[in-house]
């Protein structure tokens, strides 16, 4: 290091009066470029939105304990389920995803920031701004959108009292305005991941995070495109008289599921994959041994992006699409399962004859990894299409989305926001609060996706307010676990609240792992390493191999303890 | 700075400027592409599906006027070549006349866009045909002003002295946009103007 300019490192890390110092709560407020900040505020700001979208679940299940609909009005009810799932992807769980991004990616690459830290602010704040815009739906003539998440034409193209802001029109205003901030956030990930990474920290010594993260970001810039050119058909055909998806101006519907598949089915595989990111870091960590398979792992990463961007069909299925189609499709959606397969079996591989160690984030991982398990096997059942045809647009698919969606991406989630807590706010959180946590969402889970399984078997019908006295039993179960999962939400939140203003100091390196961010003090400064940046010389799983990760590596121990 | 990390000496509010801004540019460019792949996946996809193509009373498009606006805008692009290697030989003035002469060539072509749309005889509730020929087109041009405009901060940024020290990343994303911008259009003009038989 032949720094032309000499720095204290103590100087740095003393607390500054000035905004950006870890003690100023103002600046979480404001527009601040700093990644580490921005995560939080993402990942704060999600959380809000978690609550927002449970509540519009917890109408929903609410509605559906009796079989008449009794509960609310049906055309409201449709506008709940399309802002509960509007609200859950582009609310909840993009941004808390983006927001792990921006608090990992920088110390476990050694990076001080993003490459690009005002893009990264302003794609931050472009989240509330689409936020109110889709709450505000719910206040204009007619009410929020209410053709689903999928907001199918011909259903998402009528506008029957005739205004030019009605929910639909804000809907997709907010969907395009998400997918900008998305992408700036994409581009800036990627280059950081390209560009930023520390001496020595070549592509096969990066945790699989960051390779998840690069591999969901890159179908983020790939699809996410096609989903934007999708909306802006639709806006106009919605608002300015054109007929992109109108039959009567000859115009194509299906074309719109093919914009919207496009993307949003990889859109799945770019929340799932920081979560297998997670859970490819958190098992060495609770158990003690390298990850097995690394390099395996990391590239089925990119295996699963190729692939995800080739499976969309299966979504349109019974929508009329050609046999040969249909059969191209299934067999893409079924190769897929070998990627993710490879995956679950280096998890299974990490953990045998490992020492477990059941701490909250590793409970929350093992949840994870059992739930995914039965959503993969779901996933390759509604990959065939005989088993799809009869199934589709059942209660079936919503339960295996909802087993991939929250039992698997929002378990590694809370998985992840556990083990990493220390470490960006300072302080350990309450292990038994957490593990009451865990035990209240699995089994929540659990009691409100499984039994929908069963009733779409039987024929239950998704997106309705009422229906059959037969399947009764099935949905009182289900709306029960609806509640204990917004139950659940009480220990979390104490737990974080408590623990974040008067938890007990963390040490740098709490739960003894290995990886850049843990070499760095608790909560790190804000710009990492500044200029003494660690020199890599291992692959980052060296659990039980006794060899340091970087060069000098006690020095860089002692600074952080010391801190 | 073409390590994977800033050199060591580098100030602490010089991370954001390393030689990321190319980087980020290109890949913004890659995904940005894709909303035109989109674009022109739909508009084979219709014209070839959709039973009727041509609104009534029009006969087609118009392809002389067009065409023309085609050279002076791919050509544009070469012009384009000539200011950056000017920049690159630190000849500033010859680099802001190349530079100018771009937008001015950019200028006319969204003038030439104008004056075709002014006389159409169908609009944008015309049927799909409409429909695709006004978006196509329109956010095709809604890349060339965002370019010259683009353009334009770069020729008032050449003003300021020292501009350069730290490398052309500014004018080369600039200029690669605008090749971008000129290729979808060759794709574009082959896809509507060229190919009109339905």
């Amino acid at each position: 290091m032949s720094d032309s300019i000499v720095f204290d490192p103590r100087v740095l890390r003393a607390p500054h009066p000035v905004p950006g110092a870890p003690d100023n709560w103002k600046r979480f407020f404001g527009f601040n470029t700093d990644a580490k900040v921005i995560g939080i505020q993402y990942i704060v700001l999600s959380l809000f939105f978690l609550l927002v979208g449970g509540l519009l679940a917890m109408i929903i299940r609410g509605e559906l304990i009796t079989p008449p609909s009794d509960l609310v009005d049906p055309t409201v009810y449709n506008g709940l389920y399309t802002m509960h799932g509007t609200v859950m992807l582009f609310l909840f769980l993009f941004p808390i995803l983006n927001g792990l991004n921006n608090l990992l990616i920088p110390p476990m690459i050694g990076a001080p920031d993003m490459a690009f830290p005002r893009l990264n602010a302003a794609a931050f704040w472009l989240v509330p701004v689409f936020g109110v815009l889709l709450m505000a739906s719910f206040f204009v003539p007619g009410g929020p959108s209410s053709s689903g998440w999928w907001a199918y034409p011909p259903v998402s193209t009528q506008n029957p009292l005739g205004h030019l802001v009605n929910g639909q029109f804000l809907w997709i205003l907010a969907v395009a305005i998400s997918g900008v901030s998305s992408i700036m956030g994409a581009i800036n990930f990627t280059t950081t991941i390209l560009r930023m990474r520390a001496p020595g920290m070549t592509f096969f010594r990066m945790p699989i995070f960051c390779w998840t993260a690069a591999a969901a970001q890159t179908i983020q810039l790939i699809g996410l495109p096609s989903l934007t050119g999708g909306a802006i058909m639709l806006l106009f055909d919605l608002s300015f008289g054109t007929s992109f998806f109108k039959p009567e101006g000859g115009g194509d519907p299906m074309l719109y599921q093919h914009f919207f598949w496009f993307y949003s089915h990889p859109a799945v595989y770019v929340m799932v994959l920081p979560v297998f990111g997670i859970f490819s870091e958190l098992l060495p960590v609770y158990a003690r041994k390298p990850l097995f398979g690394y390099k395996v792992v990391a590239v089925a990463s990119f295996g699963i992006t190729f692939l995800g961007l080739i499976v969309w069909v299966h979504h349109m299925f019974y929508s009329g699409t050609p046999q040969w189609m249909r059969n191209l499709f299934m067999v893409t959606t079924m190769l897929i399962a070998v990627p993710t397969g490879i995956k679950v079996f280096a998890w299974l591989g990490t953990l045998w004859r490992g020492k477990l160690r059941l701490a909250t984030p590793m409970l929350f991982c093992l949840g994870g990894i059992v739930n995914f398990i039965f959503a993969g096997i779901t996933g390759v059942m509604l990959a065939t299409v005989p088993i799809d045809i009869h199934v589709g647009n059942t209660y079936f698919v919503v339960g295996h989305f909802h087993y991939v969606i929250f039992c698997t991406i929002t378990l590694g989630v809370f998985a992840a926001i556990y083990h990493w807590f220390p470490k960006f706010t300072g302080r350990m959180y309450y292990e038994g609060l957490g593990q009451l946590h865990f035990w209240i969402t699995f089994v929540g889970s659990a009691l409100n996706f499984l039994p929908m399984h069963w009733s779409g078997l039987m024929g239950m019908p998704r997106r309705v307010a009422s229906y059959d006295p037969e399947f009764a039993l099935a949905n009182v179960l289900a709306s029960l676990g609806a509640f204990l999962l917004g139950v659940a939400m009480i220990p979390f939140l104490l737990n974080m609240v408590s623990s974040w203003a008067r938890g007990p100091r963390a040490p740098a390196n709490p739960w003894n792992a290995i990886g850049l961010e843990w070499l760095l003090p608790s909560p790190p400064p804000a710009e990492n390493f500044e200029h003494d940046v660690p020199t890599v010389i291992a692959g980052p799983y060296g659990y039980g191999l006794g060899e340091p990760l970087v060069a000098d590596q006690d020095r860089f121990i002692a600074r952080s303890e010391e801190a | 700075m073409t390590t994977a990390h800033p050199p060591a000496s580098a100030p602490a509010a010089e991370h954001s400027h390393g030689g990321y801004n190319l980087t980020g540019f290109i890949i913004f460019l890659c995904s940005e592409s894709i909303i035109f792949l989109a674009f022109f996946a739909g508009f084979t996809v219709l014209k070839l599906s959709s039973p009727v193509w041509l609104p009534e009373g029009v006969e087609g498009l118009e392809v002389r006027m067009p065409f023309i606006n085609t050279v002076i805008l791919v050509s544009s692009s070469f012009v384009a070549v000539l200011a950056e290697k000017a920049l690159h030989r630190r000849a500033l003035w010859s680099f802001r006349g190349w530079w100018l002469l771009t937008m001015l060539m950019g200028a006319y072509f969204v003038y030439g866009q104008y004056v075709e749309w002014s006389e159409l005889a169908f609009g944008l509730g015309s049927g799909v045909f409409g429909s695709t020929f006004y978006l196509l087109t329109g956010f095709h041009g809604l890349h060339v002003i965002t370019g010259i405009l683009l353009m334009g901060l770069m020729l008032l940024r050449s003003f300021r002295p020292g501009n350069y020290n730290g490398g052309e990343a500014g004018v080369a994303s600039v200029s690669l946009f605008w090749h971008f911008v000129d290729v979808i259009w060759i794709i574009l003009f082959l896809l509507i103007y060229v190919w009109q038989r339905h």
